[in-house]
């Protein structure tokens, strides 16, 4: 069968990344397609030089065998390729309706005259066509996910596309919405849709998709037929020969368990998680995007509530409702996102550094800058904070040093237990390799540390246990000698491995 | 901040040579001094995100109350108004303080409501009457004068007022943990710090400056009615965006402030003092501020940039 859409010999090149190095893609009307690859495998670049976002550097894209050129989302748009990516990009505040024609209202022959009546019984019988029961009139606010979803989907369709990419579009749905997904999936198949589905789970792939391709470190790897291919084969494919690289982990002396949960569960979110945590230990967490170990983590520090379940330290239960609650209790909490949640960009590195302990570092409440300076420069040297000085405001400061304050600062509180939520995200190699060495000496100084990573090199070097997530439950927990990629990633991607 | 201040001193005496003498800076001091200590009040409340748009109106509440405090029981010693005062500025803002950190209302939307409330409590006090000079006591009319190292209680209050905060903002815990709310709540609440706490706590502080201004503000003028302060919110705020304190919170000093309601006295005195029509006076005033807060966020931006090309990708 011709091809819809074929990439060829696709190339992006960002400032120090290789994003896509020659990658071939072709779909197929009536085919449902899985894309997949690990994080930074470089599908959702590939995505983008599809809808027009960024022009790939090298390489053609044929459309129905003639070569085209998408030099703005428009382009792509008019070309019948269309989107639907995992953060809706809908207007809350307007109706069904407004947000299908968003950008492409209908007007009244002859007139600019917007015609809403014309736009909302078009809607009407789309929605009808895929057996929706959502009133066109309806706010996309008062709409669930699934159901925002759906309307990106009829969006889609209303822009007459013959492409339809979806991006993680199960992450956040229930087992029925996925089902009800599913049906609207195979009735656009039916009708000759070319439809794109990047995913991380095995499930979906499995239950959907015709066919497959894989991604990986911007590389074609491999396709094949879904039906006629083995899990094994696919995760292989996906990681490839061992990514293990050398890392300093010094062997340390396990002490003794400093951290219980058991049955920790948040309705909806996480289900049953229970593991515990030793001293000189460090115990990875390793999962895809959503699986949920952020919120676990946010639970067992105190930011958000959970249903049921409970947290011990050091043998005796304890109730944590609030961040300053665990600080009491010796935990530490490195965010996932340094400018959101970690640091305070007006402010200087000094204030930053000493915003968690200002209670121990002043006087009956007046503040001892002294003891302010003494320990910024005590924590940012240990930390290697390249600065001109220390009221230097952290705006100013670079991503990997941002992040070497956010340490700095949560060190100085002196934990026992140090959560750290993807600490290496975003940061350079040579800084990365310093924070692991760093963790490496936090683990022989006693610390108990659990490690949050989506990165397979850095969880196999530096992790004694592993932990894989998936969908807010454990699927696996394997000791360092036991692990290795293969499993991680299956686990990762929903099979248990027992 | 503090050129513009000065070229505006440099303008004005051009123009009207009295302006320097001592007893009209005099006057520019007794004039601006209430507005300073409300002004601080609503810098800490902007700090940290949000604003207080009753401020006006408690005052005309605070001051009508101790007025007929004062009408009905001419026996209440000074000291005891003065402590009534603190109350029911500590009530109003405690309330404006509860809505915002309990009931996480918006600040603007909170203390749009108690603008209206309160300003309608003081008909319902008062009953639509005023409570004039004459029917105040001596004591009580005295309060803003007096002289105390050669100023007046009232300048005197605001120099207190101004050491008082300045320390506590800039010195102590709790403001660093002020500051730290309105730089990044999410990342303050990481830390330990309690958002509630830190958002009622300068309502509450607001407040208690507002009592101690209504007070002031009716002795001063020596009338307690139904308008008093109306539409003073807004010059708080001037005040405070003029000071350099940013309306999207997390940033602004004591000091700014100061300048900033100085800034805003000096241009109300001079406007009289140059003989200009009362008519021009207030759209001059307009004009005036406009210009200082844009030349201020021009020199922000401009040191922003200066930042960004510095910085190391």
């Amino acid at each position: 069968m011709q091809s819809v859409l074929e990439c060829h010999r696709i190339s992006k090149h960002f400032p120090g990344i290789k994003a896509l190095d020659e990658v071939d893609f072709k779909i197929r009307a009536g085919e449902v397609h899985a894309l997949i690859g690990e994080n930074g495998a470089g599908k959702s670049t590939l995505v983008k030089i599809i809808t027009g976002i960024y022009p790939p550097d090298a390489g053609v894209i044929l459309k129905n065998g003639e070569t085209v050129e998408f030099r703005n989302p428009i382009a792509s748009q008019m070309a019948g390729i269309a989107a639907i990516h995992q953060e809706a990009t809908m207007f809350p505040e307007l109706s069904v309706t407004e947000n299908i024609y968003m950008g492409h209202h209908l007007t009244w022959s002859g007139s600019r005259l917007l015609d809403w009546k014309g736009m909302k019984l078009k809607t009407r019988s789309l929605l009808e066509k895929l057996e929706l029961e959502i009133n066109p009139d309806t706010k996309v606010k008062n709409l669930s996910i699934a159901q925002r979803h759906m309307v990106e989907i009829v969006k889609a369709l209303s822009l007459d596309a013959r492409i339809v990419i979806m991006d993680e579009p199960t992450s956040a749905l229930s087992l029925r919405e996925v089902e009800d997904l599913y049906k609207i999936i195979r009735r656009l198949r039916t009708e000759g849709q070319a439809i794109v589905f990047i995913s991380h789970k095995f499930e979906d792939i499995y239950e959907i998709a015709d066919y497959f391709t894989v991604l990986r470190d911007g590389r074609y790897i491999g396709e094949g037929r879904v039906a006629a291919t083995k899990v094994d084969t696919i995760v292989q494919m996906m990681v490839g020969r061992s990514l293990e690289q050398m890392f300093p982990k010094t062997q340390v002396q396990i002490g003794d368990s400093v951290l219980k949960v058991e049955g920790l569960t948040k309705t909806g979110i996480f289900k049953d998680i229970s593991f515990d945590l030793h001293r000189g230990e460090i115990l990875g967490f390793f999962g895809l995007v959503g699986a949920g170990r952020s919120e676990v983590m946010q639970a067992i520090f105190g930011i958000d509530a959970f249903t049921s379940g409970a947290i011990a330290i050091k043998g005796r239960v304890v109730r944590i409702s609030s961040p300053s609650q665990a600080m009491d209790h010796g935990i530490a909490y490195v965010p996932e996102d340094r400018q959101l949640q970690g640091t305070i960009l007006a402010m200087n590195i000094r204030e930053n550094t000493t915003l968690p302990i200002v209670d121990r570092l002043s006087h009956y409440s007046f503040l001892d800058f002294n003891k302010e300076r003494e320990i910024t420069r005590e924590y940012g040297q240990r930390m290697e904070i390249k600065t001109s000085g220390w009221d230097q405001a952290v705006n100013s400061l670079s991503g990997g040093n941002q992040q070497k304050v956010v340490l700095a600062k949560w060190l100085a509180t002196r934990p026992e237990i140090l959560i750290m939520d993807e600490p290496t995200k975003g940061i350079d190699v040579a800084t990365k390799a310093r924070v692991h060495e760093f963790i490496s000496q936090l683990a022989a100084e006693g610390l108990a540390i659990i490690l949050t990573s989506s990165e397979l090199p850095e969880i196999l070097g530096m992790a004694d246990r592993i932990v894989v997530m998936h969908e807010g439950k454990i699927t696996a927990c394997l000791d360092r000698k036991e692990a290795d990629s293969e499993k991680l990633v299956k686990a990762a991607m929903g099979n248990l491995l027992s | 901040m503090f050129i513009l201040t000065l070229l505006l001193l440099l303008a004005v005496s051009l123009r009207a040579p009295n302006f320097f003498q001592l007893g009209n800076l005099y006057d520019i001091a007794n004039d601006t001094s209430i507005l300073i200590m409300v002004a601080i009040g609503q810098m800490m409340v902007i700090i940290t995100g949000g604003i207080d748009l009753s401020v006006a109106s408690g005052i005309a509440l605070s001051g009508m109350s101790v007025a007929m405090l004062n009408q009905y029981y001419p026996n209440i010693p000074i000291f005891v108004i003065i402590l009534i005062s603190l109350a029911i500025g500590f009530l109003l803002g405690s309330f404006n303080g509860i809505l915002v950190s309990m009931a996480g209302i918006p600040p603007i939307i909170t203390t749009l409501g108690t603008m209206s409330i309160y300003r309608g409590f003081v008909f319902v006090l008062s009953s639509g009457e005023w409570v004039s000079a004459h029917e105040m006591t001596e004591r009580f009319r005295e309060l803003p004068r007096g002289s105390l190292f050669g100023m007046t209680n009232l300048i005197l209050a605001a120099v207190l007022m101004v050491l008082i905060f300045a320390v506590f903002l800039h010195l102590s815990r709790t403001g660093r943990e002020i500051y730290g709310v309105g730089g990044n709540k999410v990342a303050a609440q990481y830390v330990g710090i309690s958002l509630k706490k830190i958002h009622y706590l300068v309502f509450v502080l607001s407040g208690i400056i507002v009592g101690l201004s209504g007070l002031f503000w009716v002795s001063r003028y020596a009338s307690a009615q139904n308008e008093t302060a109306f539409g003073f919110e807004l010059q708080t705020i001037a005040a405070c965006v003029i000071g350099g304190v940013s309306i999207m919170g997390g940033t602004g000093t004591i000091l700014g402030v100061v300048l900033g309601a100085m800034f805003l006295g000096i241009v109300n005195n001079a406007l009289t003092v140059i003989n200009l029509s009362p008519f021009y006076q207030m759209a001059i005033q307009g004009f005036v501020i406009l210009v200082a807060i844009v030349a201020n966020t021009l020199v922000d931006r401009r040191n922003q940039l200066a930042m960004l090309r510095k910085r190391k990708l």
